[in-house]
């Protein structure tokens, strides 16, 4: 191919990671408030209260923060690791602008109480049908360009990728089923403990595929390349994919403990959710231990500092959940604050974390500079995420656990030793501090909005032409 | 537990999905390797065009 004029596609990567810091602020700028509505009730203002802006965080950040990320992030690679441009001519910016749509309807439907009140899967049936669209799009793109590859190896991160866009291709359409009663409104296709079973199923393999395999794929790529190391074991990385997407897929019923689901699926989703430890362990080691024997780079590197930080994060997280898996534990944490700092030690810790990595690495050459504006505002943002996310955490834990003691708690003739309300009381100080520590994460966004805008400015943006693969000159 | 009706029968189809595209990928040779691709990945180049030397321009072959 030397001497053609083949560039990668990058404006697309460009487009989905400026929008990832824009969507990232807009998505935890909800959360903050709605964080706050706990603490002062009174900011609970007609349709801006609790209830419905829940559904828009849950959605900004996973869906428009999340997505923006994994979009940016595997257009590049999936064109860097196979050496070739973007397959899909007009889908490829169909995928940006879809999105975009998407994300904006989502913040005006939710809002105003159009949803289909399915957990993570609110939006409603036209919304659910423009997002197959921009899916079907996504992966014909993906695959079409792994399928036009000019080597023969494909790298580990796109089968992550490839992983999790399939699956999620899957859950939607499974999950979203409907009966449309008008434009806005339509009713699940399952009903009862059924719909319970089929949203759980969806649910926790959203957390597993979108929020997990994705940005699994990300950390494949991007902890080698900032560390300027190859991933600790190859061997490891690609026993680490078959064995997470052959197992992952049953872990949905943890949710449903104590529920109407029968006390046997409620018994399968436990052993799965504890096997899911093993290929979620091997994954992180095998992702820190790329830095073994260059530890000193994660002195000074604050891209470094985030991805490895995030992968502390993942390990925590993916050895808290199928703890909480367990039956015993889910009878005291069911339903408590814990299950929501468990939540954001994956989103917050990992998710985010691995993202906010991947996208410092790629601004800088995507507008044409060798590093962004500002290292030292890196390194700050970095510091502020890490203390606000074990601020949340923490908080989370002390309120989850403290719940949970109280709403068991029996006097010794049987009667409750605690009215609920008690236990809302209990939680505030616990409530403050989450708020607090999802401020700090919050204003690390901005530092990185800021940065990025400086880096933007005076960039150059060229094509850049398409490597030849290594192996053809070695 | 009508739901299951559907879950499982997906599942299954889907570990059959799974189970050839692994079979597909050893038999083609892309796991004969799993040394050489985690260096690999490294010796891409990508700086922006304005940083390379022109004659390198399209080309890895300095790396």
């Amino acid at each position: 191919m030397s001497g053609t004029k083949t560039t990668y596609n990058d404006k697309v990567v460009r487009q989905f990671a400026v929008m990832t810091v824009i969507w990232g602020i807009v998505g935890m700028l909800v959360g903050v408030i709605i964080a706050a509505q706990l603490v002062w009730p009174e900011l609970n203002i007609g349709w801006l209260h609790f209830g419905r802006l829940r559904a828009l965080h849950t959605n900004a950040v996973i869906f428009a923060f999340g997505g923006s990320a994994l979009f940016a992030t595997s257009y590049w690679v999936v064109q860097r690791t196979n050496h070739t441009r973007l397959w899909g001519g007009p889908l490829v910016p169909f995928t940006f602008w879809g999105w975009q749509v998407v994300i904006v309807l989502a913040a005006i439907t939710l809002p105003l109480g159009i949803t289909q009140a399915k957990e993570y899967a609110e939006l409603e049936w036209p919304i659910d049908i423009l997002i197959t669209l921009v899916w079907v799009s996504y992966a014909v793109v993906f695959f079409g360009t792994i399928a036009k590859r000019t080597v023969s190896h494909i790298y580990v991160a796109n089968w992550f990728f490839g992983a999790f866009i399939i699956a999620v291709a899957l859950l939607h359409l499974v999950n979203s089923a409907a009966v449309p009663i008008t434009l806005t409104k339509s009713y699940s296709a399952y009903s009862g403990v059924q719909d319970a079973m089929i949203q759980w199923w969806y649910g926790h393999n959203a957390v597993g595929f979108f929020l997990t395999a994705g940005f699994l794929g990300m950390m494949y790529y991007f902890v080698p390349k900032q560390a300027g190391r190859p991933v600790y074991s190859y061997r490891l990385s690609v026993v680490h994919f078959w064995a997470l997407i052959f197992t992952y897929m049953w872990a949905g019923p943890h949710h449903l403990h104590y529920t109407a689901l029968p006390d046997w699926t409620q018994s399968v989703g436990m052993v799965f959710s504890l096997i899911l430890l093993a290929p979620s362990w091997g994954g992180m080691i095998n992702g820190i231990m790329t830095l073994s024997g260059a530890w000193h780079k994660l002195r000074d590197d604050p891209i470094l500092k985030f991805l490895i930080t995030s992968l502390s994060f993942y390990g925590m997280s993916t050895f808290e959940g199928p703890m909480m898996a367990i039956k015993t534990v889910n009878a005291l944490s069911h339903y408590t604050d814990w299950t929501v700092g468990h939540v954001h030690s994956g989103a917050l810790g990992w998710v985010a974390m691995v993202s906010i990595g991947s996208i410092y690495y790629l601004l800088p050459k995507l507008f044409g500079k060798t590093e962004m504006y500002s290292t030292k505002l890196v390194t700050t943002h970095f510091w502020i995420a890490t203390i606000g996310t074990v601020l949340y955490i923490a908080s989370m834990w002390i309120a989850g656990v403290m719940q949970g003691l109280m709403w068991r708690a029996v006097n010794a003739d049987g009667t409750l030793a605690y009215s609920f309300v008690e236990s809302v009381k209990g939680s505030y100080p616990f409530w403050a501090i989450r708020w607090l520590g999802g401020v700090l994460f919050l204003s690390g966004m901005l530092i990185m909005a800021y940065n990025m805008f400086k880096t933007m400015a005076g960039g150059k943006i060229e094509d850049v032409p398409v490597n030849l693969p290594v192996a053809h000159h070695a | 537990m009508e739901s299951i009706y559907l879950l499982i029968p997906v599942s299954v189809i889907l570990v059959f999905g799974i189970a050839v595209a692994f079979w597909w990928s050893v038999r083609s040779g892309q796991f004969d390797d799993l040394e050489g691709p985690g260096f690999k990945v490294l010796m891409d180049e990508d700086l922006p065009l304005s940083e390379k030397p022109a004659s390198d321009v399209g080309d890895s072959s300095k790396v």
